[in-house]
């Protein structure tokens, strides 16, 4: 790895929220919250990050939207049976309503919101 | 009326943004329409061993971004949005709501699935097209990888690092993998191989629970990894530019080398290479592209 500077394509403000096991529950449980499972090794993620970063800007005050890191949280990966990353998962009020595997691009996840009324 | 450019590259694979690098250093106005999905079949894989300049090898995605930091620093405009409607019978070209008085076509190909009835139900549920993104879901786990090129050597290589049991289905006897991916396949204990044969089907409900092959043998795995190969990516030019019966853009130029049969449209990479298909061949035909694209604007064609 040269380490280049993918930081860059993520945005300025990181907008999207870091979940873990220890406040997940806690944050998917009301409202429309959306989760994108990433790792830093996995090359589509990285397409999809800034795309994230870009709606948690144009969603805030409608929907949360956040990540969890697959490597330090296998086991929320486990508990929801991601087997591919990105894997993007809609919640509403706790429950899953959607989910959008594999990077479809700004429209894939505007498209899987939209199933909320939003 | 859409903004004019002098050049538009439709792809951002190694074949579009060295075209990009090589006409926006010419000074030509240079929009490149990246795909939602930019950078082409490099940002799936891994270690890239054979692009020349890396002597401890290069990942694929850092290849490919630093490609387009290079691409943007002689201004190319990077849109990433995809191409869905263009318009050669006219002149300038026309491609979404932009015009060109040039095109270069760098789609590259896209990926094949194997189209059995219960594949396209069990992705991310244990069929994936992508080892470097999901083999760490499969922890000691047995997966199957269908494909018999250097993608599939990949992408049993790094399943090895996580899963119990790799399976190779391949259909014919040897593989077409280079040398050196075959060898390592062949030095790693976890990988199988099952010669001559083809799967079936994909098995299982909720996730993946198996293959069954065309003579009805089942091999049990928890993952299937596809790697046949990938064909051009030229749907949206069907009817507009000459195409071969493989369906891979044809280029007739005879004083431009890589000119369609459209004058003005030029063609590089994967879309019309059946042969080669590197990363270091395909950014060879970009510039080819974007150096015939300078000289023919030179020419006033346009």
């Amino acid at each position: 790895m040269l380490g280049l500077p993918w930081g860059m394509y993520i945005g300025k403000a990181m907008a999207a929220v870091n979940l873990t096991s220890a406040d997940f529950d806690e944050k998917i449980k009301s409202g429309v919250v959306m989760v994108d499972f990433w790792a830093e090794w996995c090359g589509p993620c990285k397409m999809a990050a800034p795309v994230v970063e870009e709606l948690s800007e144009e969603y805030k005050d409608r929907a949360v939207i956040a990540k969890v890191d697959v490597d330090a949280e296998a086991e929320l990966s486990g508990k929801y049976g991601v087997m591919s990353i990105p894997t993007v998962i809609l919640f509403k009020d706790g429950n899953e309503i959607g989910r959008q595997v594999g990077f479809a691009g700004k429209a894939g996840y505007v498209q899987l919101l939209a199933k909320t009324g939003l | 009326m859409g903004e004019l450019f002098d050049v538009i590259i439709i792809g951002s694979g190694p074949a579009g943004l060295t075209a990009g690098v090589y006409t926006s250093r010419a000074n030509l106005k240079t929009l490149m329409l990246a795909g939602e999905k930019w950078g082409g079949q490099l940002m799936l894989t891994t270690l890239v061993e054979n692009y020349p300049g890396f002597a401890q090898g290069i990942q694929g995605p850092d290849l490919m971004y630093a490609m387009r930091q290079q691409a943007e620093k002689f201004g190319v405009m990077i849109r990433q949005e995809n191409a869905t409607e263009v318009n050669f019978a006219t002149k300038p070209f026309e491609v979404n709501a932009y015009r060109g008085k040039s095109v270069i076509v760098a789609t590259g190909a896209a990926f094949n699935w194997l189209n059995l009835p219960n594949e396209q139900r069990l992705i991310g549920r244990g069929v994936s097209s992508c080892a470097t993104c999901d083999a760490a879901f499969f922890k000691n786990k047995k997966v199957v990888v269908v494909g018999g090129g250097d993608a599939a050597m990949e992408e049993a290589l790094v399943l090895a690092k996580h899963a119990a049991e790799i399976t190779i289905v391949h259909r014919r006897q040897e593989f077409r993998a280079s040398k050196i991916m075959q060898d390592r396949v062949f030095a790693e204990p976890k990988i199988k191989i099952i010669w001559n044969a083809q799967v079936r089907d994909v098995l299982g409900e909720s996730k993946v629970e198996g293959v069954v092959l065309t003579d009805g043998q089942t091999v049990k795995a928890e993952g299937m990894f596809v790697a046949v190969g990938h064909s051009p990516a030229t749907k949206l030019f069907a009817g507009k530019l000459d195409l071969d019966e493989k369906s891979y853009l044809k280029r007739l130029g005879q004083k431009y080398k890589t000119m369609s049969n459209v004058d003005g449209v030029f063609i590089s990479g994967d879309v019309h290479d059946h042969i080669y298909g590197q990363a270091v061949t395909a950014a060879g035909y970009g510039c080819e592209a974007a150096l015939d694209a300078e000289r023919w604007l030179a020419e006033g064609q346009s």
